[in-house]
């Protein structure tokens, strides 16, 4: 089970309002390498991973992405909750405010809302470990977009910067999950000859 | 390379945990201590939440590290360390500030008195 933290991961104190960065930003939230996808993502592979390291490693990193979930809901909200309709106008933001308001959704920042598809759980721990490795990249690449689209808002910046590096820290450990699934596999494996009773050593 | 990564408690506040602490813009309290030669109970309530979020990421950090690492004994008495250190300060805030987690026994209901982290109250 999980409980709930009063604090964010890391600080999130967005002085100005700008609707136009929500709207890229969200990405990180709903979209296809967002935080809440790859928190699905770990949180259901656990169940069939072979090994401690493995089921471990998914647990941990799908708790932190959680908090990440929240940290980028936090930036999203603090830059549109004082926006003006003529702000989230000039956004793009219309057809999102018409049917979500300023609440938090989880959309791309093309519009199209989460779906589990983002996600795969392939009942194969070596299919589902690379698929993490890729989401990781994947994740770190958006993050390095958004970066560039936001490189006029220290405010902004500094926390996406902290979820980029967290990405390739993630990264680390799932090659590490992943290579000791891969060496156990490769072990050379003894069968006794016994008649009645066949034994994996 | 092969690297010793044998405990060595003397010298754990030269290793790199603190460098990566400082690099995320979160001043290391534990050198201000020790620098200006007050204590804990004198910190004021930014203070005690920014080390709060230093050492719940060491501690996170030191906890990823060690699923993969789970024999390096380096890594597993810095983790002792920082959560021993977390449970500390964390007691403290809360005797005065609030409940953090809704696990924390209070007279009275002081989960609502608090902004929200998100709200930017809670920094």
């Amino acid at each position: 089970m999980w409980t709930y933290n009063k604090v964010l991961q890391y600080p999130v104190n967005i002085k100005c309002t700008d609707p136009r960065l929500a709207k890229v930003i969200i990405s990180q939230y709903g979209g296809p390498d967002g935080e809440l996808a790859a928190s699905l993502r770990y949180l259901s592979q656990r169940f069939g991973m072979p090994d401690q390291i493995a089921k471990a490693i998914l647990n941990d990193i799908g708790t932190e992405e959680l908090a990440h979930l929240e940290m980028v809901g936090s930036i999203v909200h603090q830059l549109t909750k004082n926006a003006t309709i003529e702000e989230l106008e000039k956004a793009g933001l219309a057809p999102y405010y018409t049917d979500h308001g300023v609440d938090v959704y989880p959309v791309s920042a093309g519009g199209v809302p989460f779906t589990a598809a983002y996600i795969a759980a392939k009942g194969d721990p070596i299919a589902n470990l690379q698929e993490d490795l890729a989401a990781e990249q994947k994740a770190r690449a958006t993050y390095e977009k958004l970066i560039d689209l936001c490189r006029d808002n220290p405010d902004v910046l500094d926390p996406l910067k902290f979820l980029r590096q967290r990405e390739i820290v993630h990264f680390q450990r799932f090659g590490e999950a992943l290579r000791g699934i891969q060496d156990r596999l490769a072990t050379k494996k003894m069968y006794m000859n016994d008649i009645n009773n066949v034994t994996t050593l | 390379m092969e690297e010793d990564r044998k405990c060595n408690c003397e010298n754990i506040e030269n290793i790199n945990m603190m460098n990566l602490i400082d690099n995320m813009n979160m001043v290391s309290m534990n050198n201000n201590i020790n620098s200006c030669g007050c204590n804990k109970n004198e910190m004021t309530r930014a203070e005690m939440l920014k080390k709060i979020k230093c050492l719940k990421f060491a501690v996170v950090e030191l906890a990823l590290y060690l699923d993969t690492h789970p024999d390096d004994t380096k890594a597993l008495c810095l983790h002792n360390k920082y959560s021993k250190e977390l449970k500390e300060i964390c007691d403290k805030y809360q005797k005065v500030y609030g409940p953090l987690t809704i696990e924390y026994p209070c007279n009275k209901w002081r989960w609502l008195e608090e902004p929200w982290p998100w709200e930017g109250g809670n920094k």
